[in-house]
């Protein structure tokens, strides 16, 4: 997957709350059995009408059509588990989703893809939300080492954030969790004999 | 040492080793069951790297998703990429060594509804599969939960999954069922009371009188459906109910090997002094059926109800623009085109059944399309064994084959936009039966009494008006 050190781009808000999977990407985008052609598809409903740019939604509006940030609202990715909408929205350029809550089975999806998810409290939340709804301040740097959010424009101000000590390592190196976890292959081996013989119903 | 909740039991039960400091495990995952549409990449992923799948006798293959459901079963797809997900998915089958049922195989259905039927869940498993239902199985007593296709990936070539524990939530549910009033509706109440992210984070324990006088398919419909509410997890302690649903089942162990399993099946529950993170209780005796009026499933009243006003929030305004509603409507006014029964949540015989005593002796109204598709082809045979067939035929509902359908609409069966449906899945999210249809969520008898009305409608009342 690829790493996450510090990114510099642009912010766009999205503060509806619970923007389910189905809404990132339609049902019309799943059929496939490799990853391309998803940036096509990520919401593909709403950023188009009929084959246009709806100019409505903010991914089409002056100052947002690059944007590598999405601040978004609670329960962000709830819904259906598919994967194709976090491969979406790296395909149309997202690096880090910055909100309050993420849906369980996205946010694990966002992380096995280098997707950076940023909790935030709501108030702070908010107030980013507010900035990057000026384009004046929209730009922001995230930096994952510092554990730092800052906005460009305006007053420059930074946020700070929390995350996990193995999450962070995980998005700072990009590793193979497989190839991690196999490395432990002789302690899987070792739980599979003794959970076998205590519950061999189940083999 | 204070007792432990049965989510942390089965998790302790499984944990491998510790990967850090902060509560990452690597957890040993029993089973898993895999579809055509979430699998590929992960199937390709293995390819790519040259792994193996860890233990293919733990993974089942069914198409379920992409596949039509017209009366005449055939193997053909609806189009050239369901036709080319469902080739590759076999071959994967073959080249990996994993059972898989194809579409003309009599034991194939919604995998959820697979799963259980050929005894595959088991009481005191962890199965992770890559599908948000898979909490399904907490009905049994296993941890079931969804997952991506990186770990659908990651799973094939460990049998292991990177796991963060849950907090854990017990849910009592207490009291009686009132007439009319079902699980579905229950657990409708319950997110619409918590929100749809109310239990987010959450690993949630179903318990209380009104669970235990629940049957086994019952208690699957509440596990699936509070995924709505973002429960990462659900348990349910299996009790003689769950004994009686698996003994005999084509996977269940037998003779011997079944006594065993059984009296260490009957040890799981949370400890009496277990702590929960969060507790709530809900009295069955007051929850009405439930319909929901907007584009979340939290957006949900009791049929008697109208159209809550948006006051000011904005995603409520939007949900009602979308849905074609007014502030203020009473829900039992609101016509309806389609009637759907199905999805893993509603489509098992006990669904079948109930939907069958509304509609006996009544006809679909008329300009109302209803369709029911069975969970599996297993369903299926037994509603046509027991006359539920006939009955939903006579009375003019097209009888169809299993599969997901309608719920996610990614075969053929889907709505045109502005479409309005009573439907007994569980998500009624912005274009989910099709781009711009309405759905409203409801329990299957729900849907049935919408069908024969041709508006949404209290169950109950035709319940009173057929026992006259």
């Amino acid at each position: 997957m690829t790493p996450f050190h510090c990114v510099t781009g642009t912010a766009a808000p999205m503060m509806t709350p619970n923007v389910d999977t189905d809404v990132i990407m339609p049902k019309m985008f799943l059929k496939g059995i490799d990853r391309s052609g998803l940036g096509e598809g990520v919401f593909n409903l709403l950023r188009f009408n009929a084959g246009r740019p709806n100019p409505d939604f903010v991914l089409n509006r002056d100052g947002y059509r690059d944007a590598s940030f999405l601040v978004v609202g609670p329960n962000f990715g709830c819904g259906s588990s598919r994967e194709h909408a976090v491969w979406g929205l790296q395909q149309l350029g997202i690096r880090a989703l910055i909100g309050t809550t993420f849906a369980g089975i996205f946010n694990d999806n966002c992380a096995n893809n280098g997707l950076l998810t940023i909790s935030l409290d709501a108030a702070t939340c908010g107030a980013l939300a507010d900035a990057v709804s000026d384009p004046a301040s929209n730009r922001l740097t995230v930096d994952l080492e510092q554990q730092t959010i800052r906005i460009e424009g305006g007053d420059g101000r930074s946020v700070p954030f929390g995350i996990e000590a193995a999450r962070k390592e995980a998005f700072l190196t990009g590793r193979d969790a497989i190839g991690s976890t196999l490395a432990f292959a002789d302690d899987i081996r070792a739980f599979e004999a003794r959970h076998r013989a205590e519950n061999p119903w189940m083999f | 040492m204070p007792g432990r909740t049965l989510y942390d039991k089965l998790v302790d039960a499984h944990v491998v080793r510790r990967i850090d400091d902060d509560g990452l495990v690597l957890l040993y995952v029993d089973r898993t069951v895999l579809n055509e549409y979430t699998s590929p990449q992960a199937f390709a992923g293995l390819r790519a790297a040259g792994r193996r799948v860890w233990n293919p006798s733990a993974a089942l293959m069914v198409v379920d998703h992409v596949n039509p459901t017209a009366a005449r079963r055939t193997r053909e797809m609806p189009d050239v990429d369901a036709a080319r997900q469902v080739d590759y998915f076999a071959e994967n089958a073959r080249d990996f060594g994993i059972e898989y049922f194809d579409i003309m195989d009599p034991r194939q259905g919604i995998e959820h509804v697979v799963a259980p039927e050929q005894g595959l869940v088991m009481p005191g498993m962890v199965i992770a599969a890559g599908d948000s239902h898979t909490t399904a199985y907490g009905a049994f007593g296993a941890l079931g939960y969804g997952i991506g296709t990186s770990d659908i990936e990651h799973y094939l070539a460990t049998s292991t999954v990177r796991y963060r524990r849950l907090k854990t939530m017990r849910i009592n549910v207490t009291g009686h069922l009132p007439l009319g009033v079902t699980s579905k509706d229950i657990v409708m109440e319950i997110i619409r009371r918590i929100g749809a992210d109310g239990a987010t984070g959450y690993a949630v324990e179903f318990a209380g009188p009104a669970v235990r006088d629940m049957s086994v398919e019952g208690r699957i419909v509440m596990s699936i459906m509070i995924v709505e509410a973002g429960a990462r997890g659900v348990v349910v302690a299996p009790d003689q109910k769950v004994l009686d649903y698996l003994e005999g089942r084509p996977r269940a162990p037998k003779g011997e090997m079944w006594d065993r399993a059984a009296r260490a099946w009957l040890q799981l529950r949370s400890d009496p002094d277990a702590r929960f993170d969060r507790e709530m209780t809900v009295d069955a005796g007051e929850v009405a059926p439930v319909v929901t009026w907007g584009t979340s499933p939290d957006q949900a009243i009791a049929v008697t109800g109208q159209v809550p006003d948006p006051e000011n929030n904005a995603a409520a305004v939007r949900a009602l623009s979308y849905m074609g509603l007014q502030a203020g409507t009473p829900i039992q006014s609101v016509p309806i085109d389609f009637a759907f029964i199905g999805s893993c949540t509603n489509s098992r015989i006990e669904d079948l059944r109930e939907a069958a005593k509304v509609f006996r002796g009544r006809h679909v109204a008329t300009g109302v399309r209803a369709i029911v598709v069975p969970g599996s082809t297993q369903v299926r045979v037994q509603a046509e064994i027991e006359g539920i067939a006939q009955i939903l035929i006579d009375a003019g509902v097209e009888w169809r084959q299993s599969g997901c359908s309608m719920c996610l609409a990614m075969n053929d069966d889907i709505l045109a936009p502005g479409q309005r449906s009573a439907s007994s899945t569980n998500r009624n999210f912005e274009g989910r039966q099709g781009p711009g249809a309405r759905t409203h969520l409801m329990s299957p008898a729900m849907v049935a009494a919408a069908a024969v009305t041709g508006r949404i409608t209290d169950v109950r009342a035709l319940i009173k008006e057929g026992a006259q």
